[in-house]
């Protein structure tokens, strides 16, 4: 559950603009409307995009979410391949599918 | 009227975004066939451009994931990206809603599909309009069919719904072109970003051209996932495109691996009818 409500924050945060000014105004009470793990929510406090990867967010999300954040293109790929580095592999969501 | 030209195209951001960063003969060859295409399209006289594009997460999102789409509204805006990001201007595009609501109410007789009277486009319509309908005078009918957010809609489908949405362009007075665009191998977003399996493509391409049923259905998502990556669930908006044009040929204007544009970069087009359409060119092969 908890990774479809990140997953809804950075969706909301590249598509509403008030969502991007209350997160620029206090993260805390934006994070505080979506049922996040401690870890999904560290991440987000720190701009771990190498750990949101990790933590199984869409790349079609989490691109721009990193664009919001600074990162250039090349930064970008290169901070989800530190996060796989640091963290290990990607833990759920698409990238981490087990076909049956 | 009916069906006037048929093609499927890539849009990768990069295509437009990192254009500085590709090989420029590759990328030149490659926009020489968009161009081409564009001509061709104007040369059929449309009255409107269904697209038939795999949005991310512009409009649509897992909280309430139609697998089919289509836009019955005015106009439309785009791009949601950041303008400097994606090289494309931010815009209003004409739609037309009367039309839009004609082909919808006869594809509900035999598929299902939401509707949207809002609707921003992403790269993934807005790069193949930057160089089909460069002056955006050209009204669109956006199609989306979801390939970003699992479960997602079997391929067989996919086709029928192709030809349903072919049935209904039929029964329309307008002179309608049909682009679908998507993959197709490609790993777009993620750290392997890049990779291109070429190969996996070709054989893709080869059985679109054939307009073979069963051989483009046959892919299974845990093939396409391993094979051709997340992206390669775009294939779909392909099948749609070979659906809607059962029983014809399709040939390849272009494709090429264009790594930092993140997708085996592809130009292909369905023959339509008799003369003068498109994919009846008889120079019209890859070159």
């Amino acid at each position: 559950m908890s990774l479809y409500q990140l997953q809804k924050l950075l969706y909301q945060l590249n598509r509403d603009p008030h969502t991007r000014t209350r997160f620029e105004a206090d993260r805390g009470a934006l994070l505080s409307d979506y049922e996040l793990s401690e870890e999904e929510e560290a991440a987000i406090r720190a701009d771990d995009v190498g750990l949101l990867y990790v933590l199984g967010v869409n790349g079609q999300i989490l691109m721009h979410y990193a664009a919001m954040c600074g990162y250039e293109w090349h930064e970008y790929l290169q901070a989800m391949r530190d996060g796989l580095e640091r963290h290990g592999p990607v833990r759920r969501g698409l990238y981490a599918t087990v076909w049956e | 009227m009916s069906l006037v030209f048929a093609g499927v195209c890539s849009h990768g951001p990069g295509i437009t975004g990192r254009s500085e960063q590709a090989d420029p003969a590759v990328r030149d060859a490659f926009y020489e066939n968009f161009h081409r295409m564009r001509d061709a399209i104007e040369a059929t006289r449309p009255d409107a451009l269904v697209v038939v594009a795999a949005e991310h997460f512009a409009n649509f999102f897992m909280n309430n994931m139609p697998s089919l789409a289509i836009g019955m509204a005015e106009h439309y805006e785009g791009p949601i990206e950041d303008e400097a990001w994606l090289g494309i201007e931010r815009r209003r595009i004409p739609g037309n809603a009367a039309l839009s609501k004609r082909l919808i109410e006869r594809i509900m007789r035999t598929s299902d599909v939401a509707y949207a009277e809002e609707w921003l486009f992403d790269h993934g319509i807005m790069v193949p309009l930057h160089f089909l309908t460069p002056r955006y005078d050209l009204p669109i009918v956006p199609v989306n069919i979801n390939c970003q957010g699992p479960p997602l809609i079997p391929l067989d489908r996919t086709w029928e719904f192709g030809c349903a949405l072919r049935e209904a362009i039929d029964n329309v007075p307008e002179r309608i072109a049909l682009v679908g665009t998507g993959g197709l191998s490609h790993w777009p977003a993620t750290p392997d970003s890049g990779v291109i399996n070429e190969a996996w493509d070709r054989e893709f391409l080869e059985r679109w051209c054939l307009g073979d049923r069963e051989a483009l259905c046959a892919f299974t998502d845990e093939e396409t996932y391993r094979e051709a990556g997340q992206g390669g669930f775009e294939i779909r908006t392909h099948v749609a495109v070979a659906g809607a044009c059962a029983g014809s040929k399709g040939r390849v204007w272009f494709y090429a691996p264009i790594p930092i544009f993140a997708v085996g970069c592809t130009i292909a087009t369905m023959e339509v009818s008799e003369a003068g359409l498109a994919g009846n060119d008889p120079s019209g092969d890859e070159r």
